[in-house]
């Protein structure tokens, strides 16, 4: 990755009242990337958003955008376009309207903006478009047009602001991959802001986990899920089965972690702690493999009996009860064989294995 | 089939017709409503338009259709002369109760973030008086001897009053403007209430200044308010003849000034209906006219 801020945080914080929005973010986001800010609701990320548009000036630090800082722009300065959340699709003018809202003083003539309006309606796949009015549009095509409006300016940066919120799932999934392919082709940076996590792992090449207006983790979406470094991260993204332990061995590549509950539990992690250390053990549902005849070796398994089970479709959740502990493990199967879940008989004994490199250790805060 | 001849099978049949229809449904809630304003506006209008086609002798009407008075009404100058003053004063006063009020309801929608009811109930505080006494309290600030003249006169910058305050055109626009401000301010406020706020938002991100974004966003949104705030200012103040006749003077005279002495010292209430008429005709073809250049106005501004 070329070292290339298009937007630099530094020290910002936001103050509304006593309320911490944003706490002192200090990060880059490189040019051409698709960003993400993720978070619950609370957590700033709008906010962080707001102020590189300049709808909210920050209380402190400074952010520039290609260098040049951004405490003296207002948001009609800047060289970035937003997507709204409600898409704020002007509704006295029509998609052609809308189009061209922002082009007042692009200089071209009337012929040629017609033209760059078609290619743009043509880019969102709604040609044909222009003369409807915002209230003749759907959702996601009202989406398309906020859309539209903000890439036809040529900002640097494109900030979109929970866009797919909106939409039903399967008019999402098409959006997201349409979004991802459109900032590949035009390589615009996209800032996009959301709080679901999936969809942050589908369209991001870095995101930023934030939590109650701190930055805690910036990493691409497989580090962020294969190895969180943090528990609020391996929580927050998917789901995690968490479990006490303390280091006990620590070889070159590999750490022994006693736990009360999976008994020694050896793992490649390369997270260093020292001897002695109280730690997470941290496995993901679907990293388990239950078996249910007893295993060879007892190491890197645990013996429980099966609890309640959930069909999901493409894959099932079972929960299995495990001796000194009182919530149930969680684990995740494909439905590769259709009906896996028939598997799960109540209080039938099951056999939990996983590998090493599926162990995350994580630092007991 | 046949059972609904009987008596309970008509009502049978009418309650059907009452669930089932909308427009009846509609109708029903409407009609209280609906016969008072037969009764109140559409009769009186019947009785005024045939009128205007009669005559008056002494203290009998001629009965028979004569169009002499809407002949006299073209013919002497000071009909439509009147109709002319009244449509440019009411014009002014609709424009200046507009301007007043567009920066109130503004105010109102965007600025105020708490107690919005309390505003709103400040707004209607000149109303909890009578119309009269708020036209009189004009008459007392702008009068010769009036509030402003001795202001100015004991702060030393006048030496003999201001006689032009009073008793002309801009004195009754300044009365109309004030007493029909709140007219204004309302409808304008709740379509500037309504407007989502990320739109003005857009407006900024999209590149345009605030008041360009004001002029392109805000304004044209908010016109539908400004129609109505116009229609409810201009409709009324042109007929008026309390104000006039209390602040006008001579030169500040209507055409409500005419028509309400031909109803009474002139006593002529064929020649009043008639000149009621075509003030009717002349602000509703004003009010087309209006409605059709806003509404070229919203299509333009794209």
């Amino acid at each position: 990755m070329e070292h290339d801020a298009i937007i630099s945080f530094q020290n910002v914080s936001k103050h509304f009242g006593k309320v911490k929005a944003v706490d002192h973010a200090s990060f880059d986001i490189q040019r051409g990337e698709f960003f993400s800010l993720l978070g619950p609701s609370g957590c700033g990320k709008t906010t962080l958003l707001r102020m590189v548009a300049g709808f909210e000036m920050p209380s402190s630090g400074e952010i520039f955008l290609d260098g040049q800082p951004m405490s003296v722009s207002p948001p009609n300065r800047r060289p970035v376009n937003m997507v709204f959340q409600n898409y704020a699709i002007f509704p006295h003018l029509d998609v052609r309207g809308n189009i061209a809202f922002g082009m007042r003083k692009s200089g071209l003539s009337k012929g040629d903006l017609n033209k760059r309006i078609d290619e743009v309606l043509e880019l969102i796949k709604l040609p044909g478009y222009g003369s409807r009015g915002a209230d003749e549009l759907s959702g996601g095509q009202r989406q398309r047009v906020a859309l539209a409006r903000a890439l036809i300016k040529q900002p640097k940066v494109l900030l979109l602001d929970e866009p797919l919120g909106a939409l039903d799932k399967k008019l999402r999934e098409q959006m997201q991959i349409e979004l991802r392919q459109l900032q590949q082709q035009l390589g615009i940076t996209f800032l996009f802001v959301t709080h679901d996590q999936e969809e942050a792992l589908t369209l991001s090449d870095r995101i930023a986990v934030m939590s109650e207006g701190q930055v805690l983790e910036i990493a691409a979406p497989s580090q962020l899920y294969e190895s969180p470094s943090s528990r609020f991260v391996a929580d927050f993204i998917g789901t995690m089965n968490f479990f006490e332990g303390t280091v006990t061995a620590i070889t070159a590549n590999n750490m022994t972690i006693a736990t009360q509950v999976l008994g020694e539990v050896r793992t490649t992690c390369e997270e260093s702690f020292p001897l002695g250390a109280e730690v997470w053990v941290a496995i993901r549902p679907e990293k388990f493999r239950p078996e249910f005849t007893s295993p060879a070796r007892d190491i890197d398994s645990i013996e429980g009996r099966m609890g309640p089970s959930a069909y999901l479709g493409d894959r099932s959740h079972f929960y299995v009860h495990i001796a000194n502990r009182d919530d149930p493990v969680l684990v995740a199967l494909q439905n590769l064989e259709g009906s896996v879940h028939q598997l799960s008989r109540p209080d039938q004994p099951v056999w939990l294995r996983w590998s090493e490199d599926a162990v995350v250790v994580l630092a007991k805060d | 089939m046949n059972n609904a001849v009987t008596p309970s099978g008509i009502r049978l049949e009418l309650r059907k017709l009452f669930l089932k229809s909308e427009p009846v449904r509609g109708y029903t809630l409407l009609s209280p409503t609906l016969l008072a304003m037969i009764l109140g506006l559409a009769m009186p209008l019947v009785v005024l338009f045939t009128l205007s086609f009669w005559l008056q002798e002494y203290l009998d009407f001629i009965r028979t259709f004569s169009l002499a008075n809407y002949v006299e009404f073209f013919q002497k100058p000071i009909y439509v002369k009147l109709l002319l003053k009244s449509i440019r004063i009411s014009g002014m006063v609709t424009i200046a109760t507009v301007l007043l009020a567009y920066p109130m309801a503004y105010f109102i929608a965007f600025r105020v973030k708490s107690n919005k009811l309390i505003w709103l109930i400040l707004i209607t505080v000149p109303f909890w008086t009578s119309y009269l006494l708020r036209v009189f309290a004009w008459k007392i600030m702008l009068g010769y001897n009036g509030v402003i003249n001795s202001g100015l006169k004991s702060l030393g910058f006048l030496t003999e009053p201001l006689a032009f305050l009073l008793y002309n055109p801009t004195s009754v626009v300044i009365t109309l403007a004030h007493a029909w401000a709140a007219f204004a301010i309302l409808p304008i406020y709740v379509s500037l209430e309504k407007i989502d706020r990320s739109l003005l938002e857009a407006g900024r991100d999209l590149g345009e200044n605030a008041w360009m974004t004001f002029l392109r966003v805000t304004l044209p949104l908010s016109l539908p308010g400004v129609i109505a705030a116009s229609l409810l200012v201009f409709i009324p103040t042109v007929g008026d003849y309390v104000t006039p006749s209390l602040v006008g003077g001579p030169r500040g005279i209507m055409i409500g000034n005419i028509i309400q002495s031909m109803f009474g010292q002139s006593q002529n209430w064929p020649m009043g209906a008639a000149i009621s008429v075509m003030l009717m005709f002349t602000v509703a073809a004003m009010i087309g006219l209006f409605l059709w250049g806003t509404h070229s106005y919203r299509k333009r501004v794209a």
